[in-house]
């Protein structure tokens, strides 16, 4: 310690999680938050018995920052780069989640090449974010070519996507009332040849996973949930759907243009590792089939609605005449007015039910965007598929629940 | 709250606890707003409740005796908007830290303000001799 500088005092981070259990013969154990397998910051204090898991506290938001407050301070289009960091495996799905519900509070009813586009975009996004979470549950359990093969594929899509949108990662590409901009030439044959390719990959880790004794072996009957325990603790998506109940805001309450798809629920039976990673897996290949189903029946036409409320004006107006250039202006400093009101979309993201609660007092910056992200609810029921299992089975379970620190955090 | 949670769980089966948090109304006499979220997986459907509350006593029922989903979020919102949730004993900080001082999401709270857990450190010796 250098002479002068005064010695902080920090108080303890963390108050003790558990009660005693009066046991002596135990071992409290701290998991994380910065350790390779936690997938981001989380904090798993565990009490061992040899090395079972006797109970665990699950403790997160080590990755806040501040999101909810950092709405409350920016116009509604400003938000949208930092709705794209929530879950930033599957960017475009937050884009389009957030777009959706200020667009219901302004009343405006989005074109059909745009709800066809962002339709296909978010089951494009849904393949790259389960293709993530399996490949890296995998790679955990030792499957490095399972993973390469897998991110392979991800990142074709990745490429592919950033030829749309600009980035790789975090899009900004939708916009309330439409979207940046409409595909480049060509980008719906990329498509096709990237699906082609992903059937290929897919294929070959079926093959080598699904029947292979040791994955059966760490995945079968471990960190396994019941129906009635998976509503309990809230959960849903992939989770839920793995316990066996075909609970899916797509074919629930569809929305998008998801009424006029033909596709399959698919259903686990134990809730356990192993009927999470082949759900995942099922569910992207019923993403590849709906992909395909909206590039036959993509339509032509606009994408951007016309309102001058929301949507820029086209930039050769802008220099050309005052009225465009008055309503750029009021667009860029006073932002988009969105109606007073309150509204709760929720959109079927890839790990769950990811729900926008928005609140309007009227003006160009929101009252309040509150995010129910699917990931923060999991992290609350997450120590029941963990007690009662072996040390090492934390690492796979955790890694099967795909938690997002962006979205669990915000 | 609790009652009216209890019914919507057993007559009208709205099985999922889908979410709550707050809204904060500085001036009015209420000024919180607490909003819960229920979905029911056998009808489809959603249902919205809100309740105000004071600024001096921001205190409602908590529902950990209904839903497990409801105790990771009701420590959310007691983090960001100082709601009390009776019933729910178990409300230690989960996004914020312990120790941390007020409630960021309070319209009252400053968006620069900060605190950080550890002080920051003086310029290095080493860098100062080079500038």
């Amino acid at each position: 310690m250098t002479a002068g500088i005064p010695t902080p005092t920090i108080p303890n981070p963390v108050r003790p999680a558990f009660t005693p259990s009066g046991r002596d013969d135990t071992v409290i154990v701290n998991i994380g938050p910065s350790h390779p397998a936690t997938h981001g910051t989380v904090q798993i204090i565990a009490e061992l018995d040899g090395e079972r898991v006797l109970r665990t506290d699950v403790h997160c938001g080590y990755l806040h920052r501040g999101f909810e407050k950092e709405c409350e301070d920016h116009t509604w289009h400003n938000l949208i780069p930092y709705v794209d960091r929530l879950n930033y495996c599957s960017a475009l799905i937050n884009d389009f989640a957030y777009c959706d519900g200020v667009e219901q509070l302004m009343g405006i009813e989005i074109t059909p090449r745009t709800k066809y586009l962002r339709t296909l975009l978010s089951e494009y996004s849904r393949i790259c974010d389960h293709l993530t979470c399996v490949a890296a549950s995998l790679m955990e359990l030792g499957a490095m070519t399972a993973f390469l093969y897998l991110v392979t594929v991800r990142d074709a899509m990745y490429e592919h996507l950033a030829a749309l949108t600009g980035a790789r990662v975090t899009y900004s590409y939708g916009r309330i009332g439409g979207l940046a901009q409409d595909v480049p030439d060509g980008w719906f044959t990329r498509l096709e040849a990237i699906l082609v390719e992903y059937e290929t990959y897919v294929a070959r880790v079926h093959a080598m996973v699904d029947r292979n004794r040791i994955f059966i072996d760490r995945l079968r009957n471990v960190g396994g949930i019941s129906t009635a325990d998976a509503l309990h603790w809230g959960f849903t998506g992939p989770i839920l759907r793995s316990t066996g109940v075909p609970r899916d805001l797509r074919r629930d309450t569809p929305y998008l243009a998801y009424a006029e798809l033909d596709f399959d629920v698919p259903v686990g039976i134990l809730g356990d590792n192993y009927d999470r990673y082949y759900v995942r897996m099922c569910e992207m290949d019923e993403s590849v089939h709906m992909i395909r189903q909206l590039m036959a029946m993509m339509p032509e036409g606009p994408i951007n609605v016309v309102d001058h409320r929301c949507v820029f004006p086209e930039k050769t107006l802008v220099y050309s005449e005052i009225e465009s250039l008055i309503n750029h202006f009021k667009l860029v400093m006073d932002g988009p007015s969105v109606p007073e009101g309150d509204i709760y979309v929720a959109h079927e993201a890839p790990n769950g039910e990811l729900g926008f609660y928005i609140v309007s007092s009227g003006g160009g910056v929101p009252h309040k965007v509150h995010v129910r992200s699917p990931s923060f609810v999991h992290m609350g029921g997450v120590h029941r598929m963990l007690d009662g299992h072996q040390l090492a089975d934390i690492v796979t379970t955790f890694g099967s629940v795909n938690m997002i620190g962006g979205e669990c955090d915000r | 709250m609790l009652a009216l949670a209890g019914r919507l769980k057993s007559e009208f089966a709205f099985d999922l606890f889908l979410d709550v948090t707050a809204v904060d109304w500085p001036g009015a006499p209420l000024r919180f707003e607490v909003v819960h979220h229920f979905y029911s997986t056998v009808h489809k459907v959603r249902v919205r409740v809100k309740q105000r509350v004071r600024e001096a006593e921001p205190v409602v029922d908590s529902l950990v005796s209904l839903y497990g989903s409801a105790g990771y979020m009701e420590r959310e919102c007691h983090d960001m908007y100082g709601i009390r949730f009776r019933g729910n004993d178990d409300l230690r900080p989960i996004l914020l830290y312990e120790g941390f001082q007020g409630h960021p999401l309070r319209k009252d709270y400053p968006k620069q303000l900060e605190q950080p857990l550890v002080p920051y450190r003086p310029p290095q010796r080493a860098l100062e001799r080079e500038l």
